[in-house]
């Protein structure tokens, strides 16, 4: 598998600038409830994702509008998912926390810390079981290492070899949290090796070496190679959610970590290598402004939920 | 037709399932080399292989999960949870999950699980392996929640949980596994929502489900004898629950009591009460009334545990009182 790294970068773009409008409709009242901006993260979800089948099933997190537009979801119903409108991925009924597209294979965005992760081990156990070779691809943040799911799930996949690809985004904040002053183990490769699972370690502000890990990793599950396990070392440029006032990190390691930008990374390293001009960097700015701003003008114009269907899908009747 | 155990008629429905629609998988503690701890799955493993019988860990939260995922992607699992207590470690995949995932996805998803537990209290197992929380999960919407009262019962509610496109929590009676009665060989179903008639009476309606069917069943022997002739009805399910039956039986007897094994306080009698009272308020002689189990952690001792529960001379007290 080869790295199509404008398509890379295009996508990270899209990302930040959709992302940075959600928090502007936010901020103009046009969103409620929570929303968990990804602004800093595109490397992970960009470079995982590019590096998988389309058909691998995503099961993501809380912060998922990154994976839900790098695996191809429509940009327009994503926003207008977070608008709360009929015509959102899921009609209005999940929000931003829970975007669906099965379609996709993008099989929903979990706000239970960890809670997703046992149905990762069964999407990926009932393909073992029909014998295809799709695997199941699930996301977790570093908060999750501390819920007993975490390891109900890793002893699961390992004793059933399952064919699932955890990948961890370690940003080193549980909410507000710092890694350091809740979890006995930092380095969170370490606890799947405990459990008998390949493990490794990637630099998750680098979209390059996110896909290399990935595509390699992944192709050791879709083989038969039982279950693994990415720990992608990353981090989030904005608080946890909108209504952060975030006084828990210093403005120092922030700035570190901002010069770490994946965008501005890719980006020097295709000028530099001549991949790249500054024009068509523009253009591709460009282009991600007008997805934002169309995502956004679709939204805003789209009607609210018809409140007839206000019961409609609690049970599903027989076809 | 043939006289079986609420076990055997349940192992019926399991092995039709097995033997007609590859989709089935069954998964749990100790369900396969050890063959269920109610024996309910005895030689499974051997019939069936490892592929359609998993061993699980003791794991209860990612063996109710991965069954969840399993469903999602279009398998047909039954996951045992061994007692309905231990479900409460799998509760956040239960409520969390399995009831929601219909819904907030707006109809993309389903999740077609069985969820089996045994309940219910009565063979000396102490607090944490004795209770009966059924109206926990009757208060989810998205999950069905099904408790059998009889082998014939047992077979055609477990066949129609199989049918069924959504998430079934599905409630044995520890006391009930050796019970008999009669059950055809053949496969039927009972549907859901719909209360059996277990005893026609005039006098006064006795609601239960799952075992107190037959207390209150024993309990109408006795009021007979004195010339009151009570109603039996056997819910069969919580959720969908046959509100219509409810109804129907209470504006002819005028007077109803349910029996449950539950905790009063806060338990589905109250649920029942409700109903009844909302939409039959003019049709009542008496105020409904509610016989239930004690308000406190089973005991273990055997007379303790007995007095812990709803009695049959209680619903007889409680009956010849109203009319």
């Amino acid at each position: 598998m080869k790295t199509d790294r404008a398509k890379l970068l295009q996508t990270m773009l899209t990302i930040r600038r959709f992302e940075e409008k959600a928090a502007e409709m936010y901020a103009r009242g046009k969103i409620h409830g929570f929303l968990h901006l990804y602004i800093g993260q595109e490397a992970v979800a960009t470079g995982a994702i590019a590096a998988l089948h389309d058909d691998d099933y995503l099961v993501t997190h809380y912060r998922e509008h990154g994976h839900a537009l790098a695996r191809g979801l429509d940009p327009n119903r994503v926003m207008a998912e977070l608008f709360g409108k009929a015509t959102g991925v899921t009609g209005g009924r999940g929000g931003s926390m829970h975007l669906f597209d099965v379609a996709k294979s993008f099989m929903g965005g979990y706000a239970i810390v960890a809670g997703h992760m046992p149905l990762a081990c069964g999407l990926a156990l009932a393909e073992q079981y029909k014998g295809t070779d799709r695997i199941a691809v699930n996301f977790i943040g570093d908060g999750a290492v501390n819920e007993g799911e975490f390891h109900e799930a890793l002893n699961l996949a390992s004793v059933w070899k399952l064919p699932v690809l955890f990948i961890v985004e370690n940003n080193l904040y549980g909410m507000g949290t710092d890694i350091r002053r809740v979890s006995a183990v930092t380095e969170i490769y370490k606890r799947a090796e405990a459990y008998a699972m390949h493990a490794v370690q990637v630099d998750g502000m680098d979209v390059n070496a996110m896909f290399d890990a990935t595509a390699r990793i992944a192709e050791r599950v879709r083989s038969g190679g039982g279950p693994a396990f990415l720990e992608a070392i990353c981090y989030r440029f904005r608080g946890h959610s909108m209504s952060d006032p975030e006084f828990y990190r210093h403005k120092d390691e922030v700035e570190h970590w901002r010069r770490l930008d994946p965008i501005a990374r890719l980006k020097s390293q295709m000028l530099s290598d001549g991949a790249l001009s500054d024009e068509e960097f523009d253009r591709m700015q460009q282009t991600a402004e007008e997805i934002a701003s169309e995502a956004a003008r679709f939204a805003e114009e789209s009607p609210e939920p018809a409140l007839e269907t206000l019961h409609d899908h609690v049970y599903k009747e027989r076809a | 037709m043939a006289v079986v155990t609420y076990r055997e008629a349940l192992r019926q429905a399991l092995r039709y399932q097995l033997q007609n629609d590859e989709r089935v998988f069954l998964m749990g503690e100790d369900i396969g080399a050890y063959g269920g701890s109610y024996a309910v799955t005895k030689g499974f493993l051997e019939e069936f292989g490892d592929k359609r019988v998993k061993d699980t860990p003791i794991a209860e939260s990612v063996v109710v999960g991965a069954g969840i995922g399993a469903a999602m992607a279009g398998l047909k699992p039954m996951v045992e949870l061994m007692t309905i207590n231990f479900s409460l470690l799998a509760i956040d995949q239960i409520v969390n999950n399995a009831s929601k995932l219909h819904y907030m996805s707006n109809g993309q998803v389903n999740v077609p699980i069985v969820i089996r537990m045994a309940g219910g209290a009565g063979s000396q197992l102490g607090a944490q392996h004795s209770h009966s929380l059924e109206s926990w999960f009757a208060h989810v919407p998205g999950i069905k929640v099904v408790v059998p009262a009889t082998p014939y019962d047992a077979k055609g509610l477990l066949m129609t949980a199989f049918d069924d496109e959504n998430p079934v929590i599905f409630i044995e009676h520890t006391a009930l596994y050796a019970s008999k009665g009669e059950v055809p060989e053949e496969a039927y179903r009972v549907p859901f929502g719909k209360a059996e008639l277990h005893r026609e009476g005039r006098d006064v309606t006795l609601i239960g489900y799952s075992g107190s069917v037959h207390q209150a069943s024993r309990a109408a022997e006795d009021l007979a004898k004195e010339g009151i002739e009570a109603e039996v009805l056997n819910l069969r399910t919580l959720r969908p629950l046959d509100v219509d039956g409810i109804l129907a039986s209470v504006r002819k007897t005028h007077r109803a009591i349910i029996v449950e094994d539950d905790w009063k306080f806060g338990g589905f009698a109250g649920e029942i009460a409700a109903i009844v009272q909302e939409q039959a308020f003019d049709d009542l002689d008496a105020p409904v009334m509610r016989c239930s189990g004690h308000d406190i952690p089973m005991p273990y001792s055997g007379k303790l545990e007995q007095a812990a529960l709803p009695q049959e001379h209680e619903i007889v007290e409680l009956a010849k009182s109203l009319v």
